[in-house]
């Protein structure tokens, strides 16, 4: 289990990082939680790795005009302890003591984690759910691009070969939003079987702009649109039904379709009853 | 462990300041803590080169060419071999024992000749500066493979149209043993109800913290080899390397310093650790492997993997009536060498009802060739099958008669007042304490309480089983397991005391350590029968040039005969020291004794003279002493057990958790154990021993399981995917005990290694089940119990 030959490279600048990944088969190394153990696993070949670990400004939890903007090199551990997401993004809040063990949310980034897109993550669906957006430099500058149009395809995002993440942009919590997170797994730790992160504008007594994300039923994060349609109509049960349309979980080794498809439902039944209350 | 668990009333044990039944901190703790351990991957040796293989992608495939041009132009790279080249160095053998009649196998090569019979069996050996070079060559080693048809399926492995992975062998048969005792079908047609049933146990592995590891050091100049092996068996080891290497056994030396953990693991020979040793014949250095995580899922032996379809009878008052088993089980191409993969079969043939006094009993088992990866003897061999086996039929037919599952285990579990006794299936069992332990986990857990708990719980939708599983493991085994069946596997262990010119005591012993403690226990065994303090005793173990001739750790047997051997040795240079104490004194030796690392009399414990005088007087002044008197301050025992061909132990264990019926999720919330290895050394090391071995069992009934598809891939073999229990899931487990020492040695120890894992997957299984039957659930019989598993059994999925 030892990776093959790479060369290796720090970047300075986010710049310099996207010319350093010019190279052909050049790819960034963050918190390397992923990324390392595809490397020794001889699952990716890279032919340089772009550390931007030490590119300085990429760290920053900050509050802009009714958005809290999250920098790509904000670590996991950082995230969970940080007062202001905890206040701004409290569906984020939720999701992170549900990534792997202390010593992974140490090291893992937050941009890592958008980045890698792992079907079953936690972070991609938030970032989903909440409507959110990604700040993306490469070779003709900067661009912004929406959650709904970010996530592609299997560990396939908008993110080019010489496309560095720089930050996730998610719109502030006010005082009608409603959250709501759970997912099923195993072991503590471990990616979800099945996860789901909903986020929903509280109008009286009902809901509206209802998303609900799906993860780890397919190849990205999944929006249930049919179920949050019957949601914001106050129609669990109809929700419910809908997902058996919306969703189409492939077989794994944790579990068959079906069965996932079975605790979505679980799942959306927990996480409605979340929607509904209003935060402390 | 409280005090009402140690033995009352010490016998031959009644040493002052003994350390029998005390939890003394292992003497190797801080240096293993400290990061100062020596394992096989920190071994370094000048000009070591290191070895990685080229593996079989398929299940099935004739070898048809092998390009090793590229490879072999890395810098770096000094060798690329062949499974052909290697057999030159290295012969195939063949894993076979005479007492397991009929059992066949095929010949088993280093590296794959010809023909790769499982995905992942090693194809080509690489061997360079640094295993990085070896990987980044191995890469480029092009092999051409035919892919042959897998045989796969277990069910279907002795049918016409299936083809035969070894064609010479005639069929895909490993194996077959039959037993019928009593009177099966009299006895099931007089029964009030009979429950028929198939049980179904995941193929599973033993996931060692530290991976298999050798380094290999052929000496040309002293034609010798030294192997430092992360192996449980030296001995075996040594005998194995000299046959298929062509050398006499005084020619190699295993060295076995710590070992990261083996469960039965590290007891079998690997092909590619005999590669790494051919290899370094072959190259005239020393050559390393270390195993790493995804070469291990698939080479380290797999186990369990075994359908059992199951009846028995019972009347309406709750006696069992007759017992009956068909167990079918899939063991890769290959009998692994030299223990055979025919053995937990006739375990689980041998073990099924034995708990209970039952006198009839059909059994057949039937073990089959298939294009998997090997299985072999894992922790409990066989043992959690049995019991789950057993103990899920007797509650499944305590609840068809509507009687309580604790109830039904008090009418017929063999009365403690029965031994020496047998079983329908011809064990012999010396005694055994099946009714007390019952009575005292019954105790622990507040059973009447629980089961009130759990009707209260059920009234506000919460759904919580309590399931046990009552057990008895083979402990401690003579030459009846494997000597007898022409194996070169030892029984019998030797001891070696010394006094150092100090007066404190080395200890060479057979046995070995895996990180279970058994230098502690030899240390508390000798400082007790010789009479030091534990700090003047120093073990060594893992060296076949310095240490006693034996078998190892394997069978729950380092304690039980490892200590009696090191007891005897003790004792020995107990007498020794005395007759030289006693001419310097002048006194008669049986006045004498030794306390505290003094000599005393016996009578009044007044000290006489030091133990480093009479070192000194014996070493250095030995022309002080009578003429004619030899001081002889070293003594070697060795001990085997004579009287019975196994140490049988029993116990009980109790699961109490909760099923989320929407989910399908099991949350364990308590498991209780009482077991009886009779004399406890070290009450902490037992129940650690018990701990991680319930902790297995649970992995094997939740949680682990090797996924293979229809072409022979192992699809989860890493450790994302393969679940290994870890400890957020994991319940307290209190341990008690019942202490029944076995009157075969002095110390009475039988062995504690195994019966965690024996029996907690039948209990966790019966309370799954205890949990769902009154929602109208079909019953489980299937582990792992996963989710999918629990919903299918309500209902709620297909
Ligand atoms: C045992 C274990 C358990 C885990 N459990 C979970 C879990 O339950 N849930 C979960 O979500 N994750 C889990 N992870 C993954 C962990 O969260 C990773 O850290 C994360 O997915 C990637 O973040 P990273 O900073 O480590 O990225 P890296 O490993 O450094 O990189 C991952 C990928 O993203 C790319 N990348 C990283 N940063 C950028 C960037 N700024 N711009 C462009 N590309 C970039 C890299 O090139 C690489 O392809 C687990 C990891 C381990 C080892």
């Amino acid at each position: 289990m030892k990776p093959a030959p790479f060369d290796y490279a720090r970047a300075r600048s986010v710049e310099h990082a996207v010319e350093l990944l010019g190279r052909e088969g050049a790819r960034v190394l963050a918190g390397g939680q992923s990324l390392i153990a595809t490397l020794n696993m001889r699952l990716s070949h890279p032919s340089l790795l772009v550390d931007i670990n030490e590119v300085t400004g990429l760290d920053r939890i900050a509050r802009r005009n009714g958005h809290i903007e999250i920098g790509a090199l904000v670590r996991h551990v950082q995230a969970e302890r940080s007062a202001e997401i905890a206040q701004t993004a409290p569906l984020v809040a939720r999701a992170l003591p549900h990534i792997g063990h202390p010593a992974i949310r140490n090291r893992g980034t937050i941009g890592g984690s958008i980045a890698f897109a792992d079907p079953a993550a936690e972070l991609p669906a938030c970032l989903l759910a909440l409507d959110g957006e990604v700040e993306i430099a490469g070779p003709a500058g900067k661009r912004t691009v929406k959650a709904d149009d970010f996530f592609q395809g299997l560990f396939e995002t908008a993110l080019g070969p010489r496309d560095v993440l720089i930050a996730i942009r998610l719109p502030a919590a006010t005082h009608d939003t409603r959250v709501g997170f759970a997912e099923l797994a195993r072991r503590h730790g471990d990616y979800a079987m099945v996860g789901l992160a909903a986020a929903a504008r509280a109008n009286g007594t009902k809901l509206t702009d209802v998303r609900l994300v799906f993860f780890g039923v397919g190849s990205t994060p999944v929006r249930a649109r049919d179920a949050e349609a019957a949601l914001a109509a106050g129609d669990l049960e109809a929700g419910v039904k809908a997902l058996a349309r919306n969703l189409d979980p492939p077989d794994d080794v944790q579990a068959t379709g079906a069965v996932k498809k079975h605790l979505a439902g679980v799942l959306l039944r927990r996480v409605a009853r979340q929607l509904t209350e209003a935060p402390q | 462990m409280n005090d009402r668990d140690l033995p009352a009333g010490l016998t031959a044990l009644d040493r002052p300041n003994s350390y029998i039944g005390r939890s003394v901190a292992r003497p190797n703790l801080a240096r293993l803590t400290q990061g100062r351990g020596q394992y096989v991957s920190d071994v370094v040796l000048p000009r070591m080169a290191h070895a990685a293989f080229v593996r079989s992608p398929h299940a099935h495939a004739r070898i048809k060419q092998i390009n090793t041009d590229a490879a072999k132009r890395v810098p770096g790279v000094i060798a690329v071999v062949t499974g052909a080249e290697l057999a030159t160095v290295c012969t195939p053998w063949v894993g076979v024992l005479t007492h397991l009649k009929g059992l066949k196998s095929a010949p088993q090569h280093a590296v794959a000749v010809e023909r790769a019979c499982w995905q992942g069996e090693a194809v080509v050996a690489v061997v360079a500066r640094t295993r990085a070079l070896a990987e980044d060559a191995a890469e480029l080693v092009e092999v051409e493979y035919e892919e042959l048809p897998a045989v796969t399926d277990a069910e279907t492995a002795l049918d016409k149209a299936t083809p035969v992975i070894h064609p010479d062998l005639g069929d895909n048969l490993t194996f077959e043993r039959t037993l019928d005792a009593g009177q099966v079908d009299k006895a099931l047609n007089e029964s009030d109800a009979v429950v028929e049933t198939t049980f179904l146990f995941g193929r599973h592995t033993g996931v060692t913290n530290e991976p298999r590891a050798a380094v290999a050091d052929w000496n040309e100049g002293a034609q010798r080899l030294t192997v430092h092996h992360g192996t449980q068996a030296p001995h075996m080891m040594q005998n194995i390397f000299a046959k298929h290497l062509g050398l006499a056994e005084h020619q190699v030396r295993v060295v076995t310093n710590d070992v990261g953990g083996s469960f039965g693991i590290k007891v079998h020979v690997y092909a590619d650790e005999m590669a790494t040793v051919a290899l370094s014949k072959l190259l005239k250095r020393p050559v390393k492997y270390v195993a790493d995580r995804i070469e291990s899922f698939v080479t380290d032996i797999h186990a369990r993997d075994h359908r059992v379809k199951a009846r028995i009878g019972v009347t309406k008052d709750g006696r069992i009536t007759a017992f009956e088993i068909d167990d079918l089980t899939g063991i890769g191409p290959y009998s692994v060498y030299p223990r055979t993969s025919g053995i937990e079969a006739n375990q689980i043939v041998n073990l099924v009802g034995g708990p209970y006094a039952c006198p009839n009993y059909r059994a057949r088992a039937r073990v089959v060739f298939q294009n998997k990866n090997v299985m072999c003897q894992y922790r409990a061999v066989g043992h959690p099958i049995a019991t789950a086996v057993t103990e899920g039929l007797v509650e499944l037919a305590a609840a068809k008669i509507g009687i309580d599952p604790v109830e039904v285990r008090r009418k017929n579990l063999i009365a403690d007042e029965a031994y020496p006794c047998g079983s329908a299936a011809g064990l012999k069992f010396e005694k055994l304490s099946h009714h007390a332990s019952l009575d005292k986990l019954i105790a622990m857990m507040d059973y009447d309480r629980l089961r009130r708990d759990q009707a209260a719980a059920r009234a506000r939708g919460i759904h919580r089983g309590i399931g046990f599983a009552a057990f008895i493991e083979v402990t401690n085994p003579s030459a009846a397991f494997y000597g007898v069946g022409g194996a070169r596997i030892s029984s019998q262990d030797g001891a070696t005391v010394r006094l150092d010119a100090q007066g404190a005591v080395i200890c060479h012993t057979g046995v070995t350590e895996q990180g279970q403690g058994s230098e502690a226990v030899i240390a508390q065994v000798v400082a007790t029968s010789f009479g030091v303090p534990l700090d003047r005793v120093r073990v060594i173990t893992g060296d076949t040039d310095n240490t006693p001739y034996g078998g190892g750790t394997w069978a729950s047997r380092a304690a039980g005969i490892g200590g009696e051997a090191a007891w005897q040795a003790g004792k020995a240079l107990r007498a020794n020291v005395l007759a030289v104490a006693a001419s310097i004194l002048q006194a008669e030796p049986k006045a004498l004794d030794i306390r505290a690392a003094a000599v005393v009399d016996a009578d009044t414990g007044r000290e006489r003279i030091g133990l480093d005088e009479v070192a000194r007087i014996a070493y250095f002044r030995p022309d002080t002493l009578p003429p004619g008197f030899q001081a002889e301050l070293m003594a070697t025992r060795h001990y085997v057990p004579r009287a019975w061909p196994f140490a049988f132990t029993n116990g009980i264990q109790a699961s109490h958790l909760e099923v989320d019926t929407d989910t399908g999720f099991v949350t364990l919330l308590d498991h209780w154990v009482v077991e009886d290895c009779g004399t406890v050394i070290n009450p902490q090391l037992v129940d650690e021993q018990i701990r991680g071995g319930v902790v297995q069992g649970i992995g094997a009934a939740l949680f682990e399981h090797c996924l293979y598809d229809a072409q022979g891939q192992l699809l989860n073999g890493n450790m994302a995917d393969y679940l290994v229990p870890m400890a957020a899931e994991m319940p307290d487990i209190q341990v008690g005990h019942v202490v029944t020492p076995t009157g075969d040695s002095e110390i009475g120890a039988k062995g504690a290694g195994e019966a965690g894992t024996a029996g907690a997957p039948g209990a966790v299984m019966n309370a799954v089940n205890d949990a769902l039957r009154p929602l109208g659930a079909r019953s489980i019989t299937v582990m792992p119990i996963t989710p999918g598993v629990v919903l299918q059994a309500l209902g709620k999925s297909e």
